[in-house]
């Protein structure tokens, strides 16, 4: 193999960011407190002096980057794993710096953050079905969208929250399939069929808004919200029963989601021929499988996921429906995608990471941390940029993606 | 099982691609389709395969009449096509592109991989192969992959096997694998039907030989026809494969590559200490197998290859640093090897193609106005000088055949003042007759003096047309041999086994 530092020059730079971070630490402590209410036995809070704890991480980190160099010299990959501790180690820093002389809640944050990744995974979902089948899907912003108007308008008038969400997959997969027409019979560039879908959506439903829903806000907009359902005993369990198991039906839902779709494209023949689609389709044409119509449905398949993740705004977050709500949730869940190199376990983890980093964004603003939120804001994507450069190494998605098929 | 293809007619718009052809290949033999490329060899098999559908005929296995409308029809009236550009997912293992499309299933309709597995196994040990089921496809070697493509075509008990131009990827050691898995498929009681245009293999392995030209059955032939015979019916005339030439009389060595490397974009080395000299009135074939460093090596010369180490010089002159126009402006002719890619500009005239390269200067340009009348003189000059087929010096470039094609790249490049001619692959896809010309201007060249660097895959091109013949693997030259040299050191060389 050939020697590649690319990981070891990148964990390099993080960990000299670690240094910085432990040379100018300052005093005191931060507390990490990780009780909701509910639980069944509480863990401690506990106090962690910030200098110290910073740096055993900038310990850790070192020994991590070292370790990375050797692997470089050895002419070895860096595994993800230790990427995985490194980050997870450097975070923690991070947090424990930004968060001294205060107390960091960590489940309420985390629960916070999963609200915020649930569009983003359905999202990333529609992604991964699409993308893998060979369409560029920068409509998952439209999909998500569409699916917000339609299960707020529906269970509005219907006062039923099931109906709204089948309204919501619909509508999603109506919106996947414009761009699925335009891109597979038509053959017109996907990206820009993507880009016009979410302009055409983003004007249809603004306008219904306008003209239809304001004229009666009472009935039109103004649906009934999921419940929070606790599974019992999974519930109480310290941390992550507060963060999975006390959810609405959409999350658990996006749970079912996840591993049907990781489990369909990578175990089933449905998804091997999807597979075979996305990278090859005239190779998968020639074994007699329908190209055009494995990517009809794929794509439409996505589209629905799409919706529910859109109506995760309306009917488990906010309560109703306003204009643009999803506020380029579609173009982020694309990034997790990419992030993920287009698996759905993956995409998943880089979605919660996103997250993650959104509501630290607001948990910060509200105990008014020093540090500008627009720079928080930004720091997960220019931690994308970085993690796909240098971290992931070389990204390279289907072979087909983008490319129309035209049968000779 | 008896394939029978009974009056197939195929057209697209105006042209008939297949008219009236029959075919019939019995169980137990090997049975050829021979033709040039564009004679209607790929439209037939894909007529049989169900990817087109004929406008006319029938298809008849062991006497019935069969109807595909798709692949997936042809394979499970047993039907197998090895593709000439493989049908395989680079990304997906051996057992998973060889399951595509009737997987096996368990419980759910999950995947069963581990019988997958089996199956691969069974058929490779059948053939002796050792092929690993869980091998990503991509990570092989061609020749490897190609018998991938083979035992996918096996599955599901195929009694009809297609091979596509087979071994037009292949190291001639792995042509002579190939063949014997064709015979051992022949004494298995398969019928198959191998389509290609290369008379040597037609020879060793045909029991049958049909001739087709321009979309036209034009006869059966017999393994004992000569090579000129076949040659003779596939293009419809007489024809004469050797290459005239004389014995070369080499003169000064007035190109020099020395210490010659060269990386891609990914930072990998594609060209590795090359070292070649090339005399005047030499030409010297560059052997090898596709992708190992050819294309790159005549970029380099060129100017279009980005980072290079070492020296390339010309007459005492340095061509590492130069841009493409100096180079060119040096007296380097360079035939590309895509030709429509890169040699023209498909939807200019053939006039305006015949002054790409100099049309900023005298004699075509004066100032900034271009000199049409002169161009004009020009055009017509070369196209009767080279017996350019076409409607006129106004037709564009995409309206030739490729062979007239060709015949203008090399108007253009010849007619400047050369003190060096680089041809990769001349005669890729084209017609016998066109192969001859093009060798003919070649062996000109050199005859008036001027140093040739030629680019072959097929090996008796490189005999035929080279004084010496230096042979690539790798990037790298494993050697540099005399043309008289034997196909089966040539071949060891091009698997990288120095001579």
């Amino acid at each position: 193999m050939k020697r590649s530092f690319k990981t070891s020059i990148a964990l390099s730079v993080f960990t000299l960011i670690s240094l910085w971070l432990s040379v100018t630490a300052p005093a005191g402590t931060t507390l990490f407190s990780f009780n909701a209410g509910k639980e069944l036995f509480a863990i401690p809070d506990f106090e962690i002096p910030v200098a110290g704890a910073s740096w055993i991480v900038f310990l850790v980190l070192l020994v991590v980057t070292g370790f990375s160099w050797w692997l470089s010299i050895q002419r070895k990959k860096t595994p993800l794993w230790l990427t995985g501790i490194f980050a997870f180690a450097l975070v923690q820093q991070v947090l424990v710096v930004l968060f001294v002389g205060q107390m960091f809640p960590v489940t309420t944050t985390l629960q916070g953050s999963l609200a915020l990744a649930v569009p983003l995974i359905f999202g990333a979902l529609a992604g991964v079905l699409s993308e893998r089948v060979g369409v560029v899907n920068i409509a998952i912003e439209g999909q998500l969208l569409a699916g917000a108007f339609a299960s707020a308008l529906i269970t509005s008038i219907t006062h039923s929250l099931t109906l709204g969400l089948i309204a919501a997959a619909i509508s999603g997969a109506l919106v996947a399939g414009i761009l699925a027409i335009f891109s597979i019979k038509y053959v017109v560039d996907q990206i820009i069929v993507g880009v016009v879908v979410n302009v055409l959506v983003i004007g249809l439903t603004s306008f219904f808004y306008s003209t239809v829903m304001a004229r009666d806000l009472i009935a039109l907009n103004q649906p009934e919200r999921f419940d929070q359902i606790n599974i019992p005993l999974l519930s109480q369990i310290p941390i992550i029963g507060p963060l999975l198991f006390s959810q609405t039906l959409i999350v658990y839902l996006m749970y079912a989601a996840v591993a049907v779709v990781y489990i369909a494209l990578f175990k089933t023949r449905w998804g091997l021929r999807l597979r075979a689609v996305g990278e090859y389709p005239k190779a998968a044409d020639t074994v007699g499988i329908k190209v055009y119509r494995t990517r009809y449905i794929s794509v439409m398949l996505g589209g629905a996921l799409a919706g529910l993740g859109g109506a995760f705004f309306t009917l488990g977050a906010v309560g109703s429906f306003s204009k643009e709500m999803t506020s380029g949730a579609g173009y982020i869940a694309l990034a997790a995608l990419i992030f993920g190199r287009w698996n759905p376990l993956l995409a998943t983890l880089a979605a919660l990471m996103f997250g993650f980093a959104q509501n630290l964004q607001s948990v910060l603003s509200i105990i008014g941390s020093d540090v500008p939120s627009q720079f928080l804001l930004m720091l997960p994507y220019a931690l994308t940029i970085v993690a796909v450069a240098g971290l992931v190494g070389k990204v390279t998605g289907p072979a087909a993606t983008g490319k129309p098929y035209i049968k000779s | 099982m008896k394939l029978e293809l009974r009056g197939i007619t195929k057209r697209f718009g105006a042209m008939t691609a297949n008219d009236n052809v029959n075919l019939v290949a019995e169980p137990g033999q090997i049975h050829c389709l021979l033709g040039e490329n564009g004679a209607g060899k790929s439209t037939l098999m894909n007529v049989l395969y169900g990817l087109y559908q004929a406008d006319g005929g029938d298809i008849l296995l062991d006497d019935k009449v069969v109807k595909f409308a798709g692949p997936g029809d042809a394979m499970a009236a047993g039907i197998g096509m090895v593709h000439q550009h493989f049908m395989l997912i680079p990304v997906f293992t051996v057992a998973e592109n060889v399951i595509l499309g009737h997987e096996p299933t368990k419980f759910g309709g999950l995947l069963d991989l581990d019988a997958a597995r089996k199956q691969v196994r069974e058929i490779s040990d059948r053939f002796g192969f050792e092929v690993d089921p869980d091998a990503i496809v991509g990570d092989l070697p061609v020749g490897v992959q190609q018998r991938v493509e083979i035992i996918k075509a096996l599955m599901g008990d195929a009694q009809v096997l297609v091979f596509d131009e087979p071994t037009a990827v292949l190291t001639p050691q792995e042509t002579d694998e190939l063949m014997a898995i064709m015979k051992q498929l022949r004494s298995e009681g398969k019928a198959i039907v191998f389509i290609t245009h290369k008379l040597r293999e037609v020879k060793e392995v045909a029991d049958k030989i049909t001739v087709i030209r321009l979309g036209k059955i034009v006869g059966e032939a017999s393994p004992k026809s000569s090579a000129n015979e076949l040659a003779s019916m596939m293009v419809g005339r007489a024809v004469d494969l050797d290459v005239e030439k004389s014995v070369a009389k080499p003169g000064k060595a007035t190109f020099k590559i020395s210490n010659l490397s060269a990386w891609n974009h990914a930072g990998t080395k594609v060209l590795d200490d090359i070292n070649l000299e090339i005399h005047e009135g030499e030409i010297l074939v560059i052997a090898g197998v596709q992708g190992n460093g050819q294309t790159e090596l005549t970029e380099a010369i060129i100017g279009m290859h980005g980072k290079t180490s070492g020296s390339i010089e010309l007459d005492g002159k340095e061509l590492i640093g130069k841009n493409v126009k100096q180079v060119l402006d040096l007296g380097v002719g360079f035939v590309p090897e895509d030709r429509t890619e890169d040699g023209l500009v498909a939807e200019f005239t053939i006039a305006e193609n015949l002054m790409l390269d100099r049309s900023d200067r005298k004699p075509f340009a004066k100032g900034i106005s271009l000199q049409l009348g002169y161009l004009k003189k020009f055009a017509l000059e070369k196209l009767k000088q080279f017996d350019i087929r076409a409607q006129g010096i106004d037709s564009t470039a995409s309206q030739l055949s490729g062979g007239n094609q060709q015949k203008v790249v090399l108007a253009r490049e010849l007619s400047r003042e050369l003190r060096l001619l680089v041809a990769s692959q001349p005669t890729r896809g084209l017609d016998v007759g066109s192969i001859e010309f093009v060798h003919e201007q070649i062996v000109a060249t050199r005859d008036s003096g001027i140093p040739v660097l030629i680019v072959a895959t097929e090996l008796d091109e490189a005999t035929q047309l080279g004084d010496r013949i230096a042979v690539m693997y790798k990037g790298k030259v494993i050697g540099v041999v005399p043309s008289s040299t034997s196909r089966s050191v040539l071949g060891q060389m091009m698997a990288g086994i120095s001579a």
